[in-house]
């Protein structure tokens, strides 16, 4: 039992059952998460094995979710709730900005709000506007919030537990091209905590620093790569906020050479940040100007078009080429 | 059997059981409230004219940033307050100190905010009264959440939710309203119009016949008050909280009240309104009303109004001893409180301040 194979969805459900049969104050609400079980169905059958007071659907509007969820762990419980798309979010956003990140820092620590906000977010799936947006910038952005992102089956399981289980407010933003992604799997087996970033694939040559839906397309480029010669690192951070400088900064140095790897639009982002990081902390490392391979600054655009916007194993090995080598 | 509309459409009038000349008025839905009830209601509103008039003295002198005064307002300020049950919690806006303070809380702690030295001074689970909200109607769904979650445990709690006039234009005000009905919270929404949202008068906020209307496209009955008779407000809201805590779900209350000051001490009121508005309303003054009436049954004896002279006095004695001395503020504190476990970074930036400072100190 304690080794499956089963998506990246199956793992998130798997971990809301099993917090909310840990802990009876957790509960779960959004839009279509009762009977539908999501429209990805990372709720299923939770109401029905829960009931309704445990997870439940609520009207259609996103600030009053996640102010309904404010007031309900201010009040003793510890909601989770889900903002169907990244973009569908954004009406939530005065509350998430103006009271989700600020209530403990106002209060002096005395209202404490742990709560989790699933939002299913980027792009790679044939969304239509407005359903592939990489909307995690906005929200790093925001001084009281923790921002977490899985790539692995494993870690959506572990990270998910760990951000209900977290003593303050958590986004917590599930890359939906992966959702289906299966892997094999021991969900009892600890995953590191949410700040600590992991180095997915060792190699000398360069560090290829990734979160989210671009981790399996760096390790396939660094895959790609090995074949060709050149042995990359891959870090994926797993957590924006808190940013684990250390083991970044450490596999950077190690290699000299550094690519961030994002979905999001690059100008004033989380890769950005990356980058202003890395070369503030390991200036004397590096042997090039760290690399972005990230969306251009355009809105996301239709699917029939969307290839051409997500980072590709090609545009990484450009990248990684451009980064002075020696020999060339 | 009720039809919809009994159920959900205010009264034609604003409920008023202590005209502005101080004569009780009979009504068929609601009682005057008890001697005692008057009376304690009496002292409380002497309590917050002064203590309104000494934090807006506070304010010229330098000791507050700003305050938003309730001058006039007072009867809604109390009976909010007064219609509460331990265990019960209040929603206040930045507007509702007086309200606060008479819900129990320190009247130092209460002005934190407005002084500048922290964001919100006073612990909201003391007493039951959530951080002020500048922020319009966002605090509406918190309140909603604390409801049912209350709900969902079993607890019988009431909210309190107030918001102001302009308010119920922000789309948090009709978010709530629609999730307190929908989950059956027991939430009562006091809508506290004032007629103006800074310079911008009742009319161009709202074309609805009144804002206790706006209950009814989500199911949540509403009621109205005269905002400056203490009488029918605690007769109105306490109505409400029975029902709320009985199970009959959200309730909606507008209070027909007046801003007879300027939206704070820094806005200049004289650019979008003619005395002549403000001056009838000084004759509607909620404490004078009050007053009259408490007289003529010859309940206001001078031990009475003494007592109300003598908590007056505390309270603005209380304010200018906790106000005037600099408050002492600990630039550590910008860190302390961000989470629960501070970040790296904010460890290294907090060292960087006190270095930062150690150096200046030097």
């Amino acid at each position: 039992m304690t080794h499956m194979k089963i998506s990246m969805a199956q793992a998130l459900n798997q971990a809301l059952r099993d917090a909310m049969q840990a802990d009876d104050s957790v509960v779960m609400f959004g839009e279509d998460v009762g009977a539908l079980g999501g429209v990805f169905r990372i709720t299923d059958g939770l109401t029905a094995e829960f009931g309704e007071n445990r997870c439940f659907d609520t009207p259609l509007a996103e600030a009053g979710i996640v102010g309904v969820a404010v007031g309900m762990a201010m009040n003793g419980m510890r909601p989770v709730v889900e903002m169907q798309f990244d973009a569908f979010g954004y009406p939530a956003f005065e509350q998430v900005v103006s009271h989700v990140a600020k209530m403990r820092n106002r209060t002096r620590g005395r209202v404490a709000l742990p709560m989790v906000i699933r939002i299913p977010y980027g792009g790679g799936i044939g969304g239509v506007e407005h359903h592939s947006d990489s909307s995690e910038s906005y929200y790093a952005h925001t001084p009281g919030l923790t921002v977490v992102t899985p790539a692995t089956v494993a870690d959506a399981y572990g990270l998910l537990r760990k951000a209900i289980e977290f003593p303050d407010p958590v986004v917590f933003m599930e890359p939906k091209k992966l959702y289906w992604a299966k892997e094999e799997v021991d969900l009892t087996e600890e995953q590191p905590g949410i700040g600590t970033a992991v180095v997915r694939r060792e190699g000398a040559d360069a560090t290829l620093i990734a979160y989210g839906p671009a981790v399996p397309v760096a390790l396939e480029a660094a895959e790609v790569a090995a074949a060709e010669g050149r042995q990359l690192t891959v870090v994926d951070l797993r957590s924006v906020v808190p940013f684990d400088d250390e083991t970044v900064c450490a596999a950077v140095r190690r290699t000299g050479r550094a690519v961030v790897v994002a979905e999001a639009t690059g100008f004033a982002s989380v890769s950005s940040e990356i980058v202003a990081r890395v070369t503030e902390k390991c200036f004397h490392s590096l042997a090039a100007p760290v690399r972005r391979v990230t969306a251009f600054d355009i809105p996301f655009p239709p699917p029939k078009l969307e290839k051409y916007q997500l980072p590709s194993v090609d545009r990484i090995l450009d990248a990684v080429d451009d980064l002075q080598w020696e020999d060339s | 059997m009720t039809t919809v509309e009994e159920r959900l459409l205010p009264s034609a009038e604003p409920v008023c059981l202590i005209d502005q000349n101080g004569v009780p008025r009979d009504h068929s839905s609601y009682r005057l409230p008890t001697k005692a009830a008057l009376l304690d209601g009496y002292a409380q509103l002497v309590r917050g004219r002064r203590f309104n008039d000494q934090a807006s003295a506070l304010v010229r002198q330098g000791r507050l940033a700003v305050y938003p005064s309730s001058f006039g307002q007072e009867a809604c300020q109390v009976a909010a307050s007064m219609v509460l049950r331990e265990g019960d919690w209040l929603f206040p806006t930045y507007r509702d100190s007086v309200s606060i303070v008479s819900r129990g809380v320190d009247p130092i702690e209460t002005l934190t905010l407005l002084r500048g030295d922290w964001h919100s001074g006073y612990d909201p689970y003391e007493h039951k009264v959530a951080p002020q909200s500048t922020p319009l109607a966002t605090q509406l769904p918190h309140a909603v959440g604390v409801a049912h979650a209350a709900r969902l445990k079993g607890e019988d709690t009431v909210v309190m939710a107030l918001v102001g006039d302009g308010g119920t234009s922000e789309g948090d005000f009709h978010e709530a309203l629609n999730f307190a009905a929908v989950f059956h919270a027991p939430v009562v929404f006091f809508v506290q119009n004032n007629e103006y949202a800074i310079s911008v008068p009742l009319a161009k906020q709202s074309a609805a016949p009144s804002l206790a209307h706006k209950g009814i496209g989500y199911g949540v009955p509403g009621e109205r008050a005269d905002g400056n008779d203490l009488a029918g407000l605690l007769a109105v809201l306490g109505q409400a909280v029975e029902k709320a805590r009985a199970g009959e779900g959200p309730q909606l209350i507008e209070a027909h009240t007046y801003r007879v000051q300027a939206h704070t001490n820094a806005d200049d009121a004289t650019r979008y309104r003619e005395d002549d508005e403000v001056t009838p309303w000084l004759d509607r003054d909620p404490i004078q009303r009050l007053t009259t009436y408490l007289e003529h049954e010859g309940w206001l004896s001078s031990e009475v109004k003494e007592n109300a002279e003598a908590q007056a006095v505390q309270v603005s004695a209380q304010l200018r001893e906790g106000l005037m001395p600099e408050p002492e503020v600990d630039p550590a504190d910008l860190f302390a409180y961000l989470y629960a476990e501070q970040t790296q970074q904010t460890r290294e930036q907090a060292a960087f301040l006190r270095d930062e400072l150690a150096r200046e100190e030097a």
